[in-house]
């Protein structure tokens, strides 16, 4: 059967038709729909894990049960994930154990632009790349197979361009009637890993990469397509599709597998063609290795290892190395001077409002110059987390000072206290970020004892990878209905005494929460509540600007809602952006009263 | 068909996803090869959304080369202007007449260019644009959201692929309550297209 697949629903599919019994994984773009489509299939337990160490944990638990596991996560969640990860690679596994991570080449919604590959090697696991959804779906089978026959996790390594792009794919397979049931056979030296042992494991987990080395040479998915001899060209993943369409009449080696690399066919292919070019995105990882056996190569030099490739970039690089003759250069660049179009907060965001509070008690937008910069501190620091609300950051909010990964803004917020800076530290983090890995961040807090304010953006929703669940929420990944984790419960319970919920549309009570919190040099905790409003299921009581009342002070443009517009000298609220009823922030800050509903005969109230 | 490349541009929340969705599909349906690849950015709504969809006998990379685009699918008019440089040889834009300041416009850091600056920036590589009305006949059909069907309507003018596809593949996309609403926002389309001369 055909199917239109993006590369995320046929890793998905092919797994479930691999067998597949348990799926583990946090959101994070671009893997997030790995797991959402594995969740549809009634026979895989599927689940949101707190954080990617929590999905890792549960894959291996899994695979030690004799079962099929699948862990999916974008590249810095493998770094959350890294320690039970590297864990796994020592004891092995049981039943196949397959970890998908997505690579974000370009860096479209990723804090780092890290090339996974080096795990692999790191950890001494085979990694499988597709290079379109076919081959997504294909590899699956094979990868739990590779996991069982060498007893090992095997990584599979997407980028943005795989798991978010849309291809035919031929789905051929079916579940198989019947599957191995979970049990788990004892066996403390390979599950209990002491230090007597890991060292029993180490010699095994070497042989195996030199048996994993051989196996490379058979693997399937490692290709000579055979062309011009002249010029021969090593690639993997969608860099290879980019580089059969610049280079159509060249050689290639197809490489399904970079990790590790199967040695007898690169030093065949090397023989077969002159000259040999990798073309990989990101670092020099299969450049490096290939040349570490002796062969001779070319690719950083040409090719851009910042960013993601493209047909064009690779039909330049190869003009440059002298490879292909000179492309015909487009006569048209792109315009300049046009305004450009940031991701911004939606109209009615539960965040807006704290954030206009924020900037305003720090008077941030005096403070800080077109590119964010200060030679002074200012009232207020804001230490920030991975969320929507990290753009808070653009104009008009201004209101974040850090960003650096999940949970880190609590224990920046301690650092910079503790180190003596003047005034209060705030640390502003969502709720399915703090569940993530806030928590401890709050318990050294309390531990350490420190005066800084947290305040938890609870929105009720994973929002910007798409609006997943999580403990917060009380529903599962399969939407069932599950016990539910309370904020105020849970930091009460570790010891933060002062603890305010507030409506995140309600600006006063905001205001109100915010200064009693700041004057207490004890810590304290805000919970800021208000649903996300791209899931409010009906708007009504959309805002409108009484022409006549207003007096163009434009205070209701700088919540940065974008709603709120301004041409030709006139504020106005785009109808089909606005909140209407569920929001008001706009409504509440304007001195005229100049906004309000819109009435029958088109005007405010 | 040689070879189509698409790219569909817009605001985050105007349905550009779905709409290549759809038109993927119905590539697909017509017997050829396709990919699509959507670049969505950080923000839920509101951000700059571009899909590209590559339509072809054999289709490689997702990625469609700068000066090679054969048609701009814009919903709104700044986005055509920032986009239509990717367009080449023989290429046609399409362009709904929305504008939407970005905050910075908003905010009066920046100045949304009038319409003969975009007029003037699209005839540097569109040889054919057309400028439609879909925002306001999505709204007058009863629902903004029928813009995207309307905006296919328009494509479904430019490719050489059978109606009935196209309506077999959008029914299927869309559920039954919504469906009647959108089919006159197709058949829109396409009117709006052969007014603006072509058949």
């Amino acid at each position: 059967m055909k199917k239109l697949l993006s590369g995320n629903e046929a890793f998905a599919l092919g797994a479930y038709h691999a067998g597949v019994m348990v799926a583990a994984a946090y959101p994070g773009t671009p893997s997030t729909e790995i797991l959402e489509s594995i969740a549809g299939f009634d026979e895989v337990y599927a689940e949101w894990s707190t954080n990617e160490k929590v999905a890792m944990e549960l894959g291996m638990g899994a695979a030690y049960a004799g079962v099929r596991a699948l862990v999916s996560l974008k590249q810095v969640g493998l770094n959350v994930a890294s320690d039970p990860f590297l864990a796994a690679s020592i004891t092995g596994i049981n039943g196949g154990l397959v970890v998908i991570v997505a690579d974000d080449p370009g860096v479209f919604s990723t804090q780092n632009e890290q090339d996974t590959r080096h795990y692999a090697k790191l950890a001494k696991v085979p990694m499988l790349e597709p290079s379109d959804s076919q081959e997504a779906y294909d590899l699956m089978a094979i990868a739990f197979e590779i996991s069982e026959q060498f007893d090992t996790p095997v990584l599979v390594r997407s980028s943005t361009r795989i798991s978010h792009s849309k291809s035919v794919v031929e789905t051929n397979a079916n579940r198989p009637a019947s599957l191995k049931t979970a049990g788990f056979k004892h066996d403390v030296e390979k599950y209990v890993m002491l230090p007597v042992h890991v060292r029993l494991r180490r010699p095994v987990v070497e042989e195996r990469l030199v048996k994993l080395t051989a196996y490379a040479d058979t693997y399937p998915g490692n290709q000579i397509i055979k062309g011009e001899k002249r010029l021969g060209v090593v690639s993997s993943g969608v860099a290879y599709q980019h580089a059969r369409e610049a280079f159509p009449r060249a050689s290639f080696l197809k490489l399904g597998m970079t990790y590790p690399l199967p040695q007898k066919l690169l030093r065949e292919f090397a023989r077969q063609v002159g000259r040999l070019i990798i073309i990989e995105e990101l670092d020099p990882f299969l450049e490096e290795n290939i040349r570490a056996l002796g062969i001779k190569v070319i690719g950083k030099e040409f090719i851009p290892r910042i960013g993601e490739l493209n047909p064009g970039i690779v039909v330049e690089s190869g003009y440059r190395a002298g490879l292909l003759p000179e492309p015909s250069r487009r006569k048209v660049s792109p315009p300049q001077g046009l305004p450009a179009r940031p991701p911004v907060l939606c109209g009615g965001c539960p965040h807006a409002g704290i954030f206009f509070v924020l900037n305003t008690i720090g008077q941030r937008s005096k403070l800080l110059d077109a590119r964010g910069k200060s030679a002074e501190q200012g009232k207020l620091v804001i230490t920030g987390d991975i969320g929507c609300y990290t753009l808070a950051t653009y104009p008009p909010l201004r209101a974040m000072d850090t960003t650096a990964c999940m949970g880190a803004g609590i224990g920046q917020a301690l650092g910079m206290e503790k180190a003596g800076i003047e005034g209060k530290v705030v640390a502003v983090i969502g709720d399915s970020t703090f569940l993530h890995s806030g928590i401890t961040g709050v318990v050294d807090a309390v531990y350490n004892k420190s005066g800084v304010t947290i305040i938890i953006l609870d929105n009720g929703t994973t929002a910007m990878t798409g609006h997943q669940e999580h403990p917060g929420t009380g529903i599962s990944a399969k939407g069932k209905k599950t016990q539910k984790v309370e904020l105020e419960k849970l930091v009460k319970g570790v010891g933060v005494e002062d603890v305010k919920v507030v409506d995140a549309f309600d600006i006063k009570a905001i205001r109100a929460a915010v200064r009693s919190s700041l004057e207490n040099p004890e810590l304290s905790v805000i919970i800021v509540r208000g649903a996300c409003s791209v899931r409010l299921k009906k708007r009504t009581g959309q805002r409108n600007v009484d022409i006549e009342k207003c007096d163009d002070c434009e205070t209701c443009l700088r919540i940065g809602c974008p709603a709120v517009q301004k041409l030709d000298e006139q504020v106005y609220i785009d109808a089909t952006l606005c909140a209407g009823d569920a929001c008001t922030i706009c409504e509440q800050l304007c001195p005229k009263k100049a906004i309000g509903p819109v009435t029958a005969t088109g005007g405010s109230k | 068909v040689k070879k189509k490349d698409l790219l569909m541009v817009g605001v985050g929340g105007q349905g550009i996803v779905l709409a290549s969705d759809i038109l993927s599909e119905v590539a697909m349906a017509a017997g050829y090869d396709v990919k699509k690849t959507d670049t969505l950015g950080m923000a839920q709504r509101g951000g700059s959304v571009v899909s590209q969809v590559r339509i072809a006998d054999k289709v490689w990379s997702p990625l469609i080369k700068e000066g090679e685009a054969d048609i701009l699918v814009a919903f709104e008019k700044l986005e055509a202007a920032r986009w239509s440089y990717v367009l080449g040889q023989g290429s046609a834009a399409i362009i709904n007449n929305q504008t939407t300041p970005p905050l910075s416009v908003s905010l009066g850091t920046t100045k949304y260019p009038d319409d003969k600056a975009i007029e003037a920036i699209l005839k540097r590589s569109a040889e054919h644009f057309y400028f439609i009305d879909g925002t306001r006949q999505a709204v007058e059909l009863g629902d903004i959201r029928t813009l995207n069907i309307l905006m296919l309507g328009c494509v479904a003018s430019l490719l050489p692929i059978d109606v009935k596809i196209w309506k077999d593949c959008i029914s299927q996309r869309l559920s039954p309550n919504i469906l009647k609403m959108n089919m006159v926002a197709f058949d829109k389309g396409r009117e709006e297209m052969s007014r603006a001369g072509v058949r």
